[in-house]
């Protein structure tokens, strides 16, 4: 595998364009991508398209006929919620092999106020629906009871589960490109109605719309297109090994212990290298759980950290300066590539008031439920 | 034309590895690889664990577990009644199930980690046929 570099990236903010379709969505991404790297579109060997609601509806194909149609392989994409990171995990291995030199990921979605509603559908006669009668398969439910693992385990509160909203609402003020810029406190946060307990409203992250993409060069060439490469140190996709509870209780844990693991030791750094995150806060709770999983702080010690400030901007390691799932959004197809975009312009330099000083290198951490994770590892070159 | 006669109404379970016999106790199935022992809720075409593809044996689950995890669903789907207590209940038999708790109200100060929990089966609905739906759920023992 050879080294490879982000040479650029391109988000719209995210939130709702019901006026438009989503390969238009996508193709703004994609165009804005394109310039920032200076490369154009018959440059363009591969193309990893992630988009979730329309899997079966050749996104990748319908960009290409509003921004060029030039005939190279695209591989339409989807993982859940992990479906923009696997895209660009795709376009990341196209060119790591030596199979191609230029390749683009563009993730993309357009959920309406349409929530991941699957989760209990039997398909069939609806009197045989499991949702609501056998506990609960969507996803604030999940994550509410994710949640619930770690205060028994280590008596967290929801409190310290509430302060992770603040801390990413309080972040997202700064991001331009962030769905909601709304601060809210404390108080506000626990007072809010409760969707799944722990977890009220403003700790469960908002549907929406929105699409982001990345141009990704072989290292050698980059310095053709940008005197700002970013390496892509390490690309890891996980799934979910079998654990005790795993196939009734998704569990959110082992795959991105694996998958931090792996990118560790592929990238030659530590935890402690890293000088920021931006982690897969669906729900306030999920973020608690990632500090413990990245190996950031020791088992049970991340709602201290969240305590402390430790995870704010300014602080040790800032975690979701961009806002987070919870404010700047969740469009899934979107949101992995989105995440990346931000590390990079953090690493760049790039990224306003929200900047995290001096940062060199960054993580970027996406989970599917059912299960996928992906951990990208980039870094300043 | 004349209708059909009538088939018998039956009660059907809500899931398959719910077992309703019709001169007994409703309860759960599970299968125990005979390889390495690891003991599914249902049944499976091979094991999780080690991959043998053995048959595996069947066993009856105990009707008694304790509770591992809730949530208090409080938004749901359209046309699902909330609050209720979606938990997570751990069996003897190294199996965990998802389920509703009953029988308390959807607080979490009604609920304590490893609490015992009794099986309950009963009908929640009729189906298209007009059979009856036998769905199950966890009340603290």
């Amino acid at each position: 595998m050879r080294d490879v570099a982000i040479i650029g990236v391109g988000m719209i903010k995210f939130g709702r364009y019901p006026e438009k379709t989503v390969p238009e969505l996508a193709a703004q991404a994609a165009l804005l991508a394109l310039k920032d790297a200076g490369v154009e579109m018959n440059q363009v060997e591969l193309v990893a398209s992630g988009n979730l609601y329309q899997s079966n509806a050749m996104v990748g194909q319908r960009i290409m006929q509003i921004i060029g149609q030039t005939g190279v392989p695209v591989i339409n994409v989807a993982n859940a919620c992990a479906t923009g990171s696997t895209a660009f995990r795709e376009a990341y291995m196209s060119v790591a092999s030596g199979a191609y030199d230029i390749a683009m990921a563009v993730g993309s979605e357009q959920m309406g106020k349409m929530g991941l509603l699957g989760g209990g559908a039997s398909g069939g006669d609806p009197a045989y629906s499991t949702e609501g009668v056998l506990g609960s398969g969507l996803m604030p439910a999940v994550f509410g009871m994710a949640g619930v693992e770690h205060m028994r385990k280590y008596g967290t509160t929801q409190e310290q589960f509430a302060k992770v909203s603040v801390k990413n609402h309080k972040h997202s003020m700064h991001n331009p490109y962030s769905q909601y810029q709304t601060e809210v406190g404390l108080e506000e946060v626990l007072n809010a109605r409760v969707v799944s307990w722990p977890n009220t409203l403003y700790m469960c992250c908002p549907t929406g719309d929105g699409a982001a993409a990345a141009i990704v060069c072989s290292m050698e060439k980059a310095r053709q297109f940008t005197t700002k490469p970013i390496r892509v140190a390490a690309s890891v996709l996980t799934s979910d090994p079998w654990t005790q509870r795993d196939l009734i209780m998704p569990d959110i844990n082992t795959l991105t212990r694996n998958a931090a693991k792996e990118a560790y030791e592929k990238a030659g750094i530590g935890p402690q290298d890293l000088n920021l995150i931006e982690l897969h806060d669906c729900f306030a709770t999920a973020e608690i759980l990632h500090y413990e999983n990245l190996g950031i702080c020791g088992e049970g010690e991340a709602g201290r950290m969240v305590d402390e400030g430790a995870t704010s901007i300014g602080g040790k390691i800032p975690v979701n300066a961009s806002g987070g799932l919870l404010s700047k959004g969740h469009p899934l197809g979107a949101t992995g590539v989105a995440n990346v975009c931000e590390v990079v312009w953090h690493l760049r330099g790039e990224a306003g008031n929200r900047q995290v000083e001096g940062a060199k290198v960054g993580m970027a951490h996406v989970i599917g439920l059912g299960s996928a994770c992906t951990l990208q590892v980039l870094e300043k070159v | 034309m004349a209708d059909a006669p009538a088939a018998e109404k039956q009660s059907k379970p809500i899931v398959p590895f719910l077992k309703v016999p019709a001169d007994g106790a409703p309860y759960l199935q599970g299968s125990r690889c005979k390889k390495c022992g690891t003991t599914y809720l249902g049944s499976r075409m091979a094991c999780s664990k080690c991959f043998s593809t053995d048959a595996m044996d069947d066993v009856k689950l105990s009707d008694r577990g304790e509770l591992h995890v809730f949530s208090i669903v409080h938004q749901s789907a359209p046309g699902i009644p909330t609050p209720y207590i979606a938990a997570i209940v751990d069996l003897p038999e190294g199996v965990s199930v998802r389920a509703n708790i009953s029988g308390v109200e959807p607080d979490p100060k009604n609920l304590k980690f490893g609490m015992p929990v009794q099986f309950v089966a009963e009908k929640i609905r009729t189906d298209r046929e007009g059979n009856d739906v036998i769905a199950f759920s966890y009340k603290p023992a």
